[in-house]
């Protein structure tokens, strides 16, 4: 066992209500410059929709992350050191600006110095880039609240994999829409196939935190990084010719204060802390063979901070006491180990991300009713999980290499919650079958509440 | 940790060709890297972590917020490094709301994230700027007559130079100006408007005051001072919902968001939370794992809808339907199945439904008539004609209980409240032994062209008073309008649930809505259930999809009636929740005594905004739509014949409503008039008007004696946001270039009364003055620009509904170029005035008109709600009775800039009164002359100062209830003897509770309990409203001193909306020749026009911000469904366009199945500013999303000098609504040009 110390988050999507506040902090903090245009550190997504950049999640395309060679390996699924250092100039794998968008703004000066003529001025459109006038044809979040219809977000690689490999087809129609929204950073893995990628030896994990950073002074902009990126979360830029990417706020992290996408959340859905884990473990637990086996995996690599022996081997391996302390304190580590809330994001990709997420709830007691079922009974609520108006499918492809049972276990849970606390609400005597029936006790039900619904600002990091 | 030395092949990865490379730079360099080469640890060393570190870096850090009606109201911590603004992230420091409850922090949205960008934009507008041909005629003049009053005059005199520069506005040509001149071209504009027009020339438009306090105040303090009307826009925007003074006799009070989380049901309806309360939405999200249960009403897939237990959705416009559906499900069930004391209780104690209602026959039938009066009982005591009457169960016979509105302003006080003292009233004559079973006729609209029809319903009544009448209670008639039945009752009654061919069943409304009936049953039935479970704890967020309707007070009405059926109003977690634009001004009283300059002469002239518009921008010529159209059938004809234009004047020359300008003549000149010939003002007036020499401008508005000349708009947007048929704000008011595509009303459907001139004016504005930080659409027509600070380089107050808190703005930088404070500019302005009026001016006695106004005596000056009219001789014409107050106001105009600047001697003598309540404030005043000096010198000699931005909001804190609890704890004093029942209980806990603006600096400062509220905040409650009137039996402020469902003057009678009723939207095809809904086959299909508010801007702020811009579609576009794209052959992001009547709008489609088909989106205040190309329809630049849309005026918001249904700025007024409106949209040529 050697005992690291992670910085992790946690975001509730069941509270994300795509707002885009901490997209737009992020990048006015650290990505409006010149060169970063089109960079979002931290973007958030519709879903079902195609991401930004656009289809990022069609590895077959990109060839982000990591695969088992046929004798149970892992290899960058990019291909080995040698192929992708014989195209560092032609990368077929990187994505073009035309896939993020090409960023654009406006000759908004016009508007005070245009002379008189036989119109109202206007700003129109001008590329970012070359200062051309240009039409608006792409953006960041293009697919917002559903935008683009059926001929756009059929394109979702996860609904295209939901319809060619299980035959299970979304429905594009008024009467069948569903949405939520998918914030993304930088996962910040404990298997960062960007790091691996760098031919550089530019990128690095911090050891202190875990933190994966581009060294701007050894960067050399070969972008192996932002094609070995699943999630295409490394990006280049183009003024400095160097790699960037999220950096977890060190600056601010590093004197006791939350990330900013975090602290400026008004969704109040993100949790940071510490998870220990035990880094000889990673390895195998990355080469697991069964795709559905890697969300257990991962959870076999964290360790518990309250075992003794965990302590005592991070003392030894240099984690400081105070760390310790925050891992059994953390409240990513009771969404993700205690509660079992909390799932990763694309684990076949087998980075062993580190941002984690609570799936949403959607619409269930008119699903039910229209079954004739009271929906708000403890029995059916569970029942109902099978009639949210998001298919389960659908978020186990996001979350379990799609297995859909921790996903329904998690969204049981959530919805256990909300019958129990009903009835507290009202002044009646709850059920306590709501709590055993999903494997918890009242008074996890109980912690489980006052850290989703209070949410105390102490509490969330 | 190990170094990692193994040379031999690592575990697990595949990859031996190019290990070597790796391995070689992992000891050049200090990391540790993973004995697998996977990763890469490092520590130390990491100079590249500095740029991070650099960046981060700042000197200080600021606390400010937004003033951008958002209601919002969130605290932003502002960063600055060398000087310079570099970002904004949300403060997290607001005081706890309790250990049980989610608190506040964080607040704020992208939108504001995304602000620090204006500051130093190519939007910014950095200097004073004028109109190039303005400036080169101002400069000639002025070198010719050398007076800048008589410079100005020579131009706006001049026809040819008139239309030189008018016909320039908005066509670019803008020119750099030095201050000095800038001001005196402004100023001179006053000085020559007031001496040739008078005062009421001149208008100020500044929305929500609590969104910047002391900027809309020194403003509005400035056009007080002159004399001048502010104009309203809570009405104008259509956010007023006129049943909450129908009903509550209140503009609007709701609970803080805090208190969602209080509700164990709640129903979001028209409003998206998550797209327009954005920081509030995690009480929502969060109220969820309560155990609150959620049902959205949204006629699309709205983002809100993600959230919900239940999604219903109601074809646009219909909600009404649903909501009586539902009211019928719970009259049925729960109070004629079952009895539910819990309900039955409530009712009859907050409720007018026990009182008794006269029948009266007309046309052979019985209708609703007027509420029992004691005079109808042959009761002579005081003020008897406003004592409604209810039943005591116990004896049987008629009394007069507490609480209603005579007893509010009796010479004995002390009955004005809502004790019953022993009276059970009784609710319904059902089974009394002497009630007869009669039929009434009753309204129904519900077929699809609105056209009015009568139902036939039974009531028991019995026989009342010494004339015997015939009368039942409003509960009685409330259930016939419902269509629930009872045995022994005549009429048209539904044969069940399932009779879709009566209202108001569930499967009538089906009909109707499309929302399956099983579901509007089962959501009603919880609604109730839950309501009984939590003793009142469901809640209705109810927002502008159901507010910006034409007949959105009846939408409301129909909401509201559920919560009061159910007992939820007044209650934490229950009722109503209106978030619609309303940003409550805590500090009240400060703020309106300053704001009106009520410290130096009173009243101010205040404007209902929309008949402003509607008149001097010549709607009223394309209107013709006549009020009685929307008449019943069983109308009285009061209304026939008539066209809004002529109700407008009615309803001025009747004290209804207050217009400006006034009278065809110069108000100083009247007064002068008068002194000339050594008469009283007021009784030259009346005389001139009966005589018919003197006529209301209002009757002849396209007379130039009649226009407006100055307008002055700050803080605000109005060409590009709330203009409301903008393309008649240009041509008629600018006189620019316009693409008006409607025909004026044909002769036949002319006014009556209104005089109508054969050429329309174009370009009744001499001057159009804009105060903005950035160029938007009213900038570019506007003749002077002058350039204002930000929200990050001033001093002011913010205040919201959402939260219980006062906070400020604070000047993180100075002003950057010449840019200056709102503040500074308007003292700039008075300064010049002042001076220039010395010689051009003087001193001057106005003449001023108001109306009967809501909260004085004057809401008992028409016993009835009749309405007769002096001028047809109906009636004596008595000012303050039977027509407008007339008051005589001194103005000095040399001393007005020293006047601006201090605190007046009114307020030592009067006080303060707000909702009825004085206050004697000299403890105060003599405090702020010590805290802010007192001028030495001058015309304000001794008097306190408020010269500056942070004296000025001390003063605003000081004079304030919410603020000063000594003030709070005083009008709870006078407020108690007025009721007779104790309430200084509520203020004395925090008597000593004092807000200075350094507070609000430091940190968010909580509010107290306050006689100027209504809800009960001691001992941290949240705020929820009306729990002052349940808890302490304090009466609302209406006929009744009751909630009211029945409403019984005249105008609502005649056109049948005595009771919640379903109104459909306007037909406009029919009333108008708009195409009828749906594809016609030839690439174009018509539409509902929708126009909510947008998740990418706040109105047209933010909609320029290229962050904005980005994370949407970077320009005006237009959400439709597929459906209906695919009707038009348009593909998502292709360029469309939009016509109608009123103007053309180009856009680019969104397609999206979350909109449903035959309706489209285009978010609110997308305007011409940012990628507008020109439209292939008629070449020039497309318009704004208010370029579809015009005014359309309710009569019945008309309506004054009754109770509750009286003017208050702000309060009741017509609202400029615009969700009826439909367009053809087509795909156009996708080559665009700018």
């Amino acid at each position: 066992m050697r005992v690291m110390a992670q910085l992790a988050m946690v975001m509730n999507l069941d509270k994300c209500i795509g707002c885009h506040t901490c997209s737009v902090t992020c990048k006015q903090t650290w990505t409006n410059r010149e060169g970063t245009e089109y960079v979002w550190f931290n973007n958030v997504e519709t879903r079902p929709g195609q991401g930004y950049p656009r289809r990022y999640e069609d590895q077959e395309r990109w060839r982000g992350g990591w695969e088992l060679t046929r004798r149970g390996r892992l290899r960058l699924r990019g291909g080995s050191r040698l192929r992708r250092l014989g195209r560092l100039f032609a990368n077929p794998d990187l994505p073009e600006l035309t896939d993020y968008y090409e960023p654009w703004t406006y000759d908004y000066r016009t508007l005070t110095t245009a002379p008189l003529g036989d119109d109202s001025p206007v700003a129109r459109p001008i590329s970012a880039i070359t200062g051309a006038p240009t039409s608006v044809r792409s953006g960041p979040n293009w697919d917002d609240s559903l935008g683009g219809g059926p001929e756009n977000l059929a394109a979702d690689p996860v609904v295209a994999r939901l319809r060619d490999e299980l035959g299970t087809a979304v429905r594009f129609e008024f009467e069948q829409a569903f949405m939520f929204y998918l914030p993304r950073i930088c996962e910040h893995c404990l298997n960062p196939s960007c790091v691996a990628s760098c031919p550089s030896g530019a990128m690095y994990k911090r050891v202190e935190d875990g933190i994966v950073l581009v060294d701007q002074d050894r960067c050399r902009g070969w972008r192996m990084c932002v094609s070995g990126c699943p999630y295409k979360k490394v990006y280049f830029n183009h003024r400095t010719g160097k790699a960037e990417k999220c950096t977890f706020c060190y600056p601010r992290m590093e004197v006791g204060q939350p990330t900013v996408c975090a602290e400026t959340c008004v969704g109040r859905l993100r949790y940071i802390g510490v998870m220990l884990y035990d880094v000889d473990r990673v390895t195998r637990a990355a080469s697991t063979p069964d795709e559905k086996d890697l969300y257990p995996a991962q959870l076999d690599v964290f360790l518990d901070p309250d075992d003794p022996e965990v302590a005592a081997a991070a003392e030894r391996d240099g984690v400081p006491h105070e760390w310790v302390e925050a891992a059994r304190r953390s409240p990513v580590r009771d969404l993700i180990c205690t509660y079992r809330l909390a799932l990763p994001l694309h684990p076949e990709y087998r980075t062993m991300p580190m941002v984690w997420y609570v799936p949403p709830l959607s619409p269930v007691v008119d699903a039910l009713a229209r079954t004739g079922f009271d929906g708000e009974d403890t029995g059916n609520l569970f029942g109902a999980i099978e009639s949210l108006r998001i298919p389960v499918e659908y978020l186990a492809e996001l979350f379990t290499a799609g297995d859909p049972e921790p996903v329904r276990a998690s969204l049981r849970r959530l919805a256990a919650m909300r019958s129990f606390m009903r009835s507290v609400n009202l002044g009646e005597v709850p059920d306590g079958a709501a709590a055993s029936q999903v494997g918890l006790t009242e008074d996890q039900l109980r912690a489980m509440y006052r850290l989703l619904a209070l949410a105390r600002y102490e509490e969330r990091y | 940790m190990s170094a990692g030395t193994t040379r031999s092949e690592p575990e697990g990865v595949e990859d031996s060709a190019s290990a070597a490379l790796l391995r070689l730079s992992r000891f050049l360099t200090r990391s540790d890297t993973s004995p697998d080469l996977r990763a890469v640890h490092r520590r130390g060393g990491r100079s590249g972590e500095d740029f991070s570190r650099d960046r981060w870096q700042h000197d200080k850090v600021v606390p400010s917020t937004h003033g951008v009606n958002c209601t919002g109201s969130c605290r932003w911590k502002v960063y600055v490094k060398d000087g310079i603004i570099t970002w904004e992230t949300q403060d997290t420091d607001y005081p706890s709301v309790g250990p049980d409850r989610p608190e506040y922090e964080p607040r704020g949205c992208p939108r504001g994230a995304a602000f620090s960008w204006y500051s130093y934009s190519p939007l910014r507008v950095r200097y004073p700027y004028a109109r190039g041909v303005l400036v080169e005629m101002y400069r000639a003049a002025r070198r010719e007559h050398g007076d800048p009053v008589r410079a100005w005059k020579s131009i706006v005199d001049d026809p040819l130079k008139r239309v030189a520069y008018h016909r320039a506005r908005g066509r670019g040509g803008l020119v750099r100006v030095g201050w000095d001149e800038a001001v005196e071209m402004v100023a001179a504009a006053h000085v020559h408007t007031i001496a040739e027009h008078g005062p009421d020339r001149i208008a100020g438009f500044s929305p929500i005051p609590a969104m910047s306090m002391v900027s809309h105040a020194v403003g509005s303090r400035f056009m007080a001072l002159l004399g001048a009307p502010m104009l309203s826009f809570y009405d104008w925007y259509a956010d007023l919902p006129v049943a909450s003074p129908q009903v509550f006799g209140d503009q609007t009070d709701v609970p803080e968001s805090a208190d969602w989380w209080d509700a164990a049901y709640l129903l979001m309806w028209g409003s998206n939370v998550p797209v327009t309360r954005t920081p509030d939405a995690h009480f929502m999200t969060e109220a969820r794992y309560r155990g609150q249960k959620v049902v959205v009403v949204s006629p699309d897939f709205a983002d809100n809808t993600r959230f919900a237990d239940e999604w219903m959705a109601p074809h646009p416009g219909t909600d009404a339907t649903l909501a009586l559906a539902m009211g019928h499900v719970v009259l049925k069930e729960f109070f004629v199945d079952a009895w539910t004391p819990a309900f039955t209780d409530y009712v009859s104690r907050f409720t007018d439904l026990p009182f008794l209602v006269s029948l009266v026959e007309r046309d052979g039938r019985l209708v609703p008539g007027k509420f029992v009066m004691a005079s109808d009982l042959g009761r002579t005591e005081e003020h008897a004609e406003w004592k409604p009457v209810l039943l005591d169960d116990a004896t049987g016979e008629p009394v007069v209980p507490n609480g209603s509105l005579g007893f509010r302003w009796s010479t004995e006080p002390g009955r004005w409240n809502l004790d019953l003292a022993g009276i059970e009233p009784t609710l319904s004559l059902h089974g009394r032994s002497d009630a007869e079973a009669v039929e009434v006729g009753l309204p129904r609209f519900d077929r699809p062209d609105g056209v009015g029809e009568v139902l036939s319903r039974g009531v028991p009544a019995i026989r009342v008073g010494p004339d015997g009448r015939l009368a039942t209670t409003v509960f009685d008639l409330l259930l016939a309008q419902y269509g629930v039945g009872r045995p022994g009752l005549p009429g048209d009654w539904p044969a069940g649930d399932d009779d879709a061919s009566q209202p108001a069943t569930p499967a009538w409304q089906e009909t109707i809505t499309g929302v399956p009936a099983a579901q509007v049953v089962r959501v009603a039935r919880e609604f109730a259930d839950t309501a009984i479970r939590s003793n009142g704890r469901c809640m209705i967020i109810m927002g502008s999809g159901a507010n910006h309707w034409f007949h959105a007070d009846l939408i409301y009405r129909s909401f509201l009636a559920l919560l009061h059926l159910t007992g939820c109003q007044g209650r934490n977690g229950g009722g109503w929740a209106h978030y619609v634009g309303q940003e409550k001004v805590r500090p009240l009283t400060g703020w309106q005594s300053l704001a009106g300059a009520l410290d130096w002469c009173r009243p101010p002239r205040q404007m209902i905004g929309t008949a402003y518009w509607y008149t001097h921008t010549d709607q009223w010529r394309y209107d013709a739509l006549g009020a009685d159209v929307l008449s019943w059938p069983l109308a009285g004809g009061q209304l026939a014949g008539a066209t809004v234009a002529d109700l407008l004047a009615r309803s001025a020359r009747m004290g209804w409503m207050p217009s400006y300008p006034t009278f065809d003549r110069n108000p100083l000149d009247l007064v002068a008039e008068a002194d000339a010939e050594g008469r009283d003002p007021v009784a030259h007036v009346v005389e001139e008007l009966r005589a018919g020499r003197l006529g209301f401008a209002c009757d002849d508005p396209d007379s130039p004696r009649n226009w407006p000349r100055v307008l002055t708009v700050w803080r605000a947007n109005l060409l590009g946001s709330s203009a409301k048929g903008n393309e008649y704000f240009l041509r008629h008011l600018l006189g620019a270039d316009t693409e008006v595509r409607a025909k004026e009303t044909p002769p036949s459907r002319r006014p009556e009364t209104v005089r109508w001139r054969e050429e329309a004016p174009q370009g009744k504005l001499d001057l159009l003055l804009a105060l903005d930080f950035r160029m938007t659409s009213t900038t570019l027509f506007a003749d002077v620009v002058l350039p204002a600070a930000t929200w990050y380089e001033k001093h002011d107050l913010s205040s919201t509904d959402m939260h219980p808190f006062v906070h400020s703005f604070n000047a993180a930088v100075d002003p950057p170029w010449q840019c200056r404070t709102d503040f500074a500019i308007f003292h700039a302005i008075a300064e010049c005035f002042s001076r220039l009026a010395a010689t051009h001016l003087g001193v001057r006695r106005d003449l001023v008109v108001t109306a009967l106004q809501h909260d004085t005596p004057g809401e008992i000056a028409q016993p009835g709600g009749s309405t007769r009219d002096w001028r047809a001789g109906e009636c004596a014409p008595l000012p303050g009775r039977t027509m407008p107050v007339l008051t005589v106001v001194e103005r000095d105009y040399p001393a007005l800039a020293a006047q601006l600047a201090a605190l007046g001697p009114l307020l030592d003598k009067m006080g303060t009164t707000t909702k009825g309540v004085t206050v004697d404030v000299s403890r105060e005043l003599a405090w702020l002359g010590e805290s802010n000096g007192t001028f030495t010198a001058g015309p304000t000699a001794g008097r306190p100062r408020i010269d500056t931005d942070r004296r000025f909001a001390d003063a605003i804190l000081a004079l304030s209830g919410t603020t000063n609890g000594r003030i709070a704890h005083e009008g709870f004093r006078a407020l108690q003897e007025r009721v007779g029942r104790p309430l200084t209980q509520l203020s004395s806990p925090s008597e000593h509770h004092r807000v200075t603006f350094a507070d609000t600096r430091s940190r968010p400062a909580s509010v107290v309990t306050s006689y100027e509220w209504s809800g009960d905040e001691s001992g941290g409650r949240r705020y929820a409203p009306f729990t002052i009137n349940v808890e302490q039996l304090k009466p609302w402020h209406t006929l009744t001193g009751r909630q009211h469902f029945f409403l019984d003057h005249d105008w609502m009678a005649e056109l049948g909306e005595q009771l919640p009723v379903y109104r459909p939207p306007l037909d406009l095809h029919r009333l108008y020749d708009e195409p009828p809904l749906g594809p016609d086959g030839q690439r174009q299909v018509v539409v509902r026009y929708l126009t909510p508010h947008s998740k990418w801007s706040i109105h047209s702020e933010y909609q320029d911000n290229p962050l904005m811009l980005t994370l949407s579609r970077g320009g005006p576009t237009f959400w439709m469904s597929p459906a209906d794209a695919e009707a038009i052959g348009v593909r998502d992001n292709d360029w469309v366009e939009a016509v109608n009547r009123n103007g053309v709008v180009v856009a680019r489609a969104i397609v999206s199945h979350r909109m449903p088909t035959g309706t489209v989106f285009m978010y609110h205040a997308q305007e011409r500013t940012v990628n507008v190309p020109r439209s292939e329809t008629t070449g020039r630049r497309g318009g704004i999303h208010n370029s579809l849309t015009r005014l359309q005026i309710k009569p019945t918001h008309l309506v004054g000098g009754y109770a509750q249904l009286c003017f208050g700025f702000n309060y009741l007024g017509p609202t400029g609504n615009q969700r009826d409106e439909v367009t053809v949209i087509r795909r156009r040529s996708q080559e665009v040009t700018y």
